[in-house]
């Protein structure tokens, strides 16, 4: 091994300014696609369990679409494919004139991607619902939406937050494919001191750090949240 | 959008067949390594013995906090300098994969070895087996026959993660498919075949999965 070691390069003001910005991106990625994630994932995930045949195939062909394409296909139709296909004056508007095209992209295709994910999650807590509940609420003579208003969603979606805990560790890191269609997220500015200073070693442990905090925050804000949501009695079952 | 055209796929069919190779040997040798080292590491952790146990866990819970590209761009800067000399892009990102997937693996692994009941292990004990001879004949082949509907799903998500070699310009399909794309001008049509390849084989083995997990139930 042949390697000169220089950690003083991290906090040059520069290198260090570029790890924060990097930094925020990926946190302002992450948090935002979640947002969309859940409410599309929520829907999507309450659709494939509907008695309606058209809603829940729609809801599965979705599921099953932007699970077996890579994230990264999916970022580059997003970001080149999708502006080609629209009609010419919306086509244009996302190539020239859409405020932050690489933001805005990332975050819908992550969004999108995650919501798939998050749809399954959803499917699940619905469907372990003990089913005599949901007879019980219909012999009431509730209609479908009384049911899953007033029963199957306050259980389900107290069910499924441990397992949501990975989902949102793993948006994190999927945002890292944002640095494809050019966001200088943190993986992408580390790799950049790395070309700068030739010090791809102290770089990319600065990253590894940073992600593993995060990692970190993410599980301890999701822990408060899975002791705030658990069921009383229903302990255990989620895990 | 009403001048798609099919020419250009058909005229680099045999650049992006090249490319698929790629992307399903550098799946297929991943997931051997991936399941070997992560059978080690789930070994490692369930062995009792607490600093054995204790680094496996750090190193899993490292990697599974980091993205993948990063653990990419760690190897291709690792690897030659560890080897002392450059051992090509594949092979780089060979090690990347298999580093990154064994931490999942392990995990699938770890709750397979669980999943096998104690008496097992017992009963291997009282018969005089060692401790290798009861992991090798006893526990590990039931943990892999539970795990293999998990185990494979996990690897139609690695081949949908080899597209990731993409930021090291490994000519994989999806590589072939952007330099096709801009090479010809042909975005739209060249990202949506690669989006329409890598759907019907992910799709192909989730319903694979399926078949396995029903006749599996029964």
């Amino acid at each position: 091994m042949n390697y000169n070691w220089n950690w003083s390069v991290l906090w040059e003001p520069e290198y260090l300014g570029w790890l924060l910005s990097g930094l925020g991106w990926t946190v302002s990625v992450a948090l935002c696609a979640w947002g969309i994630a859940m409410v599309v994932g929520a829907l999507v995930g309450v659709g494939r369990t509907l008695p309606s045949r058209l809603v829940s195939t729609l809801c599965t062909a979705y599921v099953e679409l932007f699970r077996n394409v890579p994230l990264l296909v999916q970022m580059f139709i997003w970001y080149f494919a999708v502006p080609e296909m629209l009609p010419e004056e919306a086509g244009r508007w996302m190539k020239r004139e859409m405020p932050q095209p690489e933001f805005v992209t990332a975050v819908v295709a992550l969004g999108l991607y995650t919501a798939s994910r998050v749809a399954e999650q959803v499917r699940a807590g619905i469907e372990a619902v003990p089913t005599g509940l949901k007879s019980a609420a219909t012999a009431q003579g509730m209609g479908v939406a009384q049911v899953y208003r007033y029963v199957l969603l306050p259980i389900s979606f107290r069910l499924i937050v441990p397992p949501m805990t990975s989902e949102f560790l793993t948006v994190f890191k999927n945002s890292s494919l944002a640095l494809t269609i050019g966001l200088l997220e943190l993986t992408a500015q580390s790799q950049q001191i790395a070309e700068y200073t030739f010090q791809s070693f102290e770089a990319y442990t600065a990253a590894t750090v940073i992600y593993v905090l995060i990692a970190l925050c993410a599980t301890i804000v999701m822990t408060l949240v899975e002791r705030y949501t658990r069921i009383p009695g229903y302990v255990g079952k989620g895990n | 959008m009403g001048d798609f055209d099919f020419g250009v796929i058909l005229n680099n069919l045999p650049f992006l067949w090249q490319g698929l190779q790629l992307s399903l040997w550098l799946t297929f040798l991943a997931v051997l390594g991936g399941i070997a080292l992560g059978t080690l590491l789930a070994l490692a952790r369930l062995s009792g013995i607490k600093p054995l146990a204790f680094l496996a866990a750090a190193y899993v819970n490292l990697i599974r906090s980091v993205p993948l590209i990063l653990v990419i761009f760690w190897f291709y800067f690792l690897v030659p300098l560890a080897l002392g000399r450059p051992i090509g892009g594949f092979y780089s990102a060979l090690i990347a994969f298999v580093m990154f997937e064994a931490a999942y693996y392990s995990e699938i692994m770890r709750a397979g070895i669980q999943s096998v009941r104690t008496g097992q292990v017992h009963a291997g004990q009282a018969t005089g087996l060692s401790y290798w001879q009861i992991q090798r004949y006893i526990v590990l082949p039931q943990a892999f026959r539970n795990m293999i509907p998990i185990l494979v799903t996990q690897g139609i998500i690695l081949f949908q993660d080899t597209s990731l070699v993409f930021v090291v310009s490994l000519r994989d399909l999806m590589t072939a498919s952007s330099i096709v794309a801009r090479t010809e001008g042909r975005l739209v049509e060249m990202y949506l075949f690669a989006a329409l390849v890598y759907f019907v084989i992910c799709f192909a083995g989730s319903l694979f999965v399926r078949r396995l997990q029903t006749r599996m139930a029964t």
